[in-house]
């Protein structure tokens, strides 16, 4: 249980202030009790709510926004509890701080991480301000209730502001944990309501400050050229020409770490002007000799060969439940396919960006960063800076994806700002962003299957390799961890009785990284297309035999002397894995599709289904293809069930936004290397989903007050399955590589 | 020496005529609210209206706008909020937000031309601005529902 205590109370505090109502939480294991770092001279804020005098409420949002709409979500969840009035709220983003429990954007699980601790805090600073208006009235607390701002008191009539209440708030104690009441969840006004994002008018008026976009006074501006192959090196450099552009100051090698290096910069030569154009031609005119270093030789069109080699091997067994080779052996019918994704590059809207100032001592860092704590981290680990001599201020981001977990262009800052001693933007263009990514893994798969005579699938076996994220962190890792083979390989909930999964392996030969739903995309795209498969050669319609493969409802758990489940670092206790739960999105999907409706000639629909990141995911496309190939989507149905909504709109614009990430994916992207570079650099080879493409998509949210999961990620790795299952049934051609790209044309 | 006119006030400018406009904006004037994205104007992250039409700014030297009448995001609802802006609120539109600024740009001058644009012509305008979050069907709606306010 939580405790709580009030640090209004703490006389450091009185002295800055003594007008504020001050609520500080600890919440063992949770969130360690702190304070906040920014203390106005009227306020003494704290972790996440404090309360002006005037009634202003600041509420503090802990984690920082990439479009996911947290800035939003989370103060929501307070301010339903604390019965705040959403018109006199204040947002501010909390700097990178542990006392702040995480803080990261990235797992989709802000809102399932915060809703109690956030719904705690409002509660806890309501009755506080509940027993304040007691003690004014000389009444019993439990008569006072905290509604629209103000304490109500219903038996003389009488109310007060928060705002008249807070001085007398912050001299009282703390509730204890136990006696927090919590809302009735029929009384929640915000949790569960489509409110704007708190940022959409400065956006539309181009106001909202994003990294890219910090300014400090007397601030250079710098580029930095990165050696074209992952792991080369500076040899030598020219700067000669490059300082020869007017504008341009200092030209400067810059450390880094080139391979394995995590959140490091790669190193490089950063060129130094006064104006971000004087220091892209400074670049340009520079002459840098590299060492290309071990990856020189990097091939994606070999690699696909070698991972393709490597699913056709026995790897290593990750799951084996029943006799899979007996019963694949008996089987009436054997099926068997291969699938392949290549690697994928983030694309953010805003490419990377950093502002810094730093000396030997400290650093202070301006940047779009989905991992507050690990961009601090990156300057105590990599650089050296005592934590507590680092400060990182989180912007709002232009798109995060998964890139923005990471810290080398943070890095990249503060080194060149320690360097020329002068505060500095490093900018990079999209060709850098393109270029020196941490690439969505590439990935082969092998599927093999058998089903008795009645078309019952018997047999199930699942062989995966591609390059892991641990080897951009760890030198020579090459086989994938428990929270990549748990995103679509071991945690595939089918009702089969012999299935064994395996995971060759793989080198890497890119920094590879997170990317929006990591693997799930790849897996998913295997298993939900080999399903529509093996529906084909049961003679079966593809949606009915989906269900008929999830089978039963039960609570799903792999786990055996063979088998390490992962479910996303929460215990399946407190998130069980329930088939009911995936088929009822399957069921709900292919009702609001109109599943089973005849269609013209030349269309399709197709169904795909994923659990990820706790939140079961189902979609249906429909699909148009001419006769020369073209592909239109008039229609996406997605079904989603993510427990309780906190915001629904929200919802629903992930979802609607993930239709188009998976779009982008399934038909045009790809990211190619030869000779160690990376093929594409921009939007012109780089290519993704524009608004011709765009369908219409229809978001259906099953009701549920289950507990919260999360949204960002899970509706991306049904959209490519479900559409080339879609392909499947509008022409009969199965596509079994991404992208589609030409792969249609006639 | 450019002179030229930037949301309605006067500017001149002495630097490196081969600057792209957006970099003066953004580094020279301090306009952020227009958007770096590619620099090839294959994104349209960075759109401008030059005299009324919609330019890529990445794309645009400053050796080019002698007496060019520029309006950024920023000068877009000087006179009170834009029917565009109004639209892209009441659809809820943005979600990182970064590329709104230039597809309120695009969408404004679309309709300043064509004030009841089809769905076809709204795709054609629009296709040359890329939303990464996915933000597209939203984006239709508002500039439909700007060109119904506007009639």
């Amino acid at each position: 249980m939580s405790a709580i205590q009030n640090l209004s109370r703490r006389s450091f505090l009185k002295s800055a202030a003594t007008t504020s109502f001050v609520l500080g939480l600890t919440l063992p294991g949770r969130v360690p009790l702190a304070l906040a770092e920014e203390r106005g001279a009227a306020f003494a804020p704290n972790l996440f709510v404090e309360i002006a005098t005037d009634g202003t409420v600041t509420i503090v949002a802990p984690r920082p926004d990439m479009g996911q709409a947290v800035r939003t979500a989370l103060p929501q969840i307070l301010a339903d509890e604390l019965e705040a009035d959403w018109d006199r709220i204040q947002i501010r983003q909390a700097l990178a701080d542990k006392k702040y429990g995480p803080q990261g954007v990235g797992a989709s699980d802000s809102v399932r991480d915060s809703f109690i601790l956030l719904r705690e805090a409002g509660a806890a600073a309501r009755q506080m301000l509940e027993a304040a208006a007691a003690e004014a009235w000389g009444v019993d607390a439990a008569e006072c209730h905290g509604k629209a701002h103000r304490v109500h008191h219903a038996p003389s009539g009488r109310s007060m502001d928060y705002g008249e209440l807070a001085e007398a708030a912050a001299g009282l104690p703390v509730p204890e944990a136990e006696t927090l009441r919590l809302k009735d969840e029929a009384d929640f006004r915000y949790i569960g309501t489509d409110m704007p994002i708190v940022d959409l008018d400065d956006i539309v008026h181009g106001r909202a400050d994003y990294g890219i976009d910090t300014v400090l006074p007397g601030m250079k501006y710098a580029v930095v050229a990165r050696s074209p192959v992952y792991g080369g090196t500076v040899k030598s450099f020219d700067a000669a020409a490059a300082l020869e552009v007017p504008g341009v100051e200092q030209v400067i090698e810059i450390g880094g770490t080139p391979i394995s290096g995590g959140y490091d910069s790669v190193g490089g030569v950063a060129v130094v002007a006064k104006n971000t154009w004087a220091a892209l031609k400074g670049r340009e005119a520079l002459t840098v000799d590299w060492e290309p270093g071990p990856n020189a030789g990097y091939d994606s069109a070999a690699y696909r060969e070698q991972l393709e080699a490597a699913v056709r091997a026995l790897g290593k067994i990750i799951r084996d439940q029943g006799d899979f080779d007996s019963a694949y052996a008996a089987a009436a019918t054997q099926l068997e396919a291969e699938y392949y994704v290549p690697h994928n590059v983030h694309a953010t809207m805003e490419p990377m960006a950093a502002v810094a100032r730093a000396d030997a001592e400290a650093c202070e860092v301006w940047t779009p960063t989905q991992d507050p704590q690990g961009t601090k981290g990156a300057m105590v680990e990599k650089l050296g800076y005592a934590e507590d001599k680092v400060t990182v201020h989180c912007t709002l981001m232009g798109g995060g994806f998964g890139r923005k977990s990471k810290a080398d262009y943070a890095v990249e800052a503060v080194r060149i700002a320690r360097a020329i001693d002068a505060p500095v933007k490093v900018t990079w263009t999209r060709e850098d962003e393109v270029r020196h990514g941490y690439y969505h893994a590439a990935c082969a798969q092998r599927l093999q299957a058998g089903l008795d005579d009645s078309g019952n699938a018997v047999a199930w076996k699942h062989c995966t390799a591609f390059p892991s994220i641990a080897s951009t962190f760890i030198p020579g890792h090459n086989e994938g961890r428990l929270f990549e083979i748990n995103q679509g390989v071991v945690d595939t909930p089918y009702d089969i009785p012999n299935i064994r999964c395996e995971n060759g392996q793989a080198d890497a030969h890119v920094r590879i990284g997170w990317f929006r739903s990591v693997c799930n995309i790849n897996h998913a795209f295997a298993t939900n297309s080999f399903v529509a498969e093996m529906a084909e050669a049961a003679g079966e319609d593809p949606g009915a035999f989906l269900l008929k493969v999830i089978g039963a409802r039960r609570i799903f758990d792999p786990t055996n002397e063979k088998t390490q489940y992962w479910n996303y670092g929460k215990e399946p206790a407190e998130f069980p894995y329930d088939t009911g739960r995936y088929a009822g999105v399957v069921r709900l999907a292919m009702e609001k599709a109109g599943w089973g409706q005849s269609l013209p000639e030349g269309q399709g629909m197709g169904v795909a289904a994923h659990r990820s990141f706790l939140t079961y995911v189902a979609a249906v496309v429909r699909v148009a293809v001419d006769e020369a190939g073209e592909l239109t989507i008039p229609r996406i149905d997605y079904a989603v069930d993510l427990g309780r909504v906190v915001n629904p709109d929200r919802v629903r614009a992930q979802v609607e936004g993930g239709a188009i990430y998976g779009l982008s994916l399934a038909l045009y992207s790809e990211i190619t290397a030869a000779e160690g570079r990376i093929q594409q650099g921009n939007f012109d080879d780089y290519q993704l989903a524009r608004i011709d493409i765009a369908p219409e998509t229809h978001v259906h949210i099953v009701e549920s007050d289950e507990v919260p999961t999360g949204i960002g990620e899970p509706p991306v790795p049904p959209l490519a399955p479900a559409l080339t299952n879609a392909i499947h049934a509008a022409t009969g051609k199965r596509i079994r590589r991404l992208p589609i790209g030409d792969q249609l044309r006639v | 020496m450019v002179t030229l006119n930037v949301n309605g006030q006067r500017q001149s400018f002495d630097g490196d005529e081969e600057m792209p406009l957006l970099w003066y904006l953004r580094d020279e004037l301090g306009m952020t609210g227009t958007k770096f994205g590619c620099g090839i104007a294959a994104c349209g992250a960075c759109t401008v209206h030059w005299d009324g039409a919609a330019v890529r700014s990445c794309s645009i030297t400053m050796g080019e706008l002698e007496g060019a009448q520029i309006t950024t995001i920023e000068g877009l609802g000087a006179d009170g909020e834009h029917p565009v802006q109004a639209a892209w609120k009441a659809e809820n539109v943005p979600q990182c937000g970064y590329c709104q600024s230039g597809q309120i740009m695009q969408a404004a001058s679309l309709l300043a031309e064509n004030p009841s644009p089809s769905e076809a012509e709204i795709t054609e305008a629009m296709w040359g601005n890329i939303c990464r979050c996915g933000t597209y069907q939203r984006i239709r709606k508002a500039v439909m529902r700007a060109a119904g306010e506007t009639q």
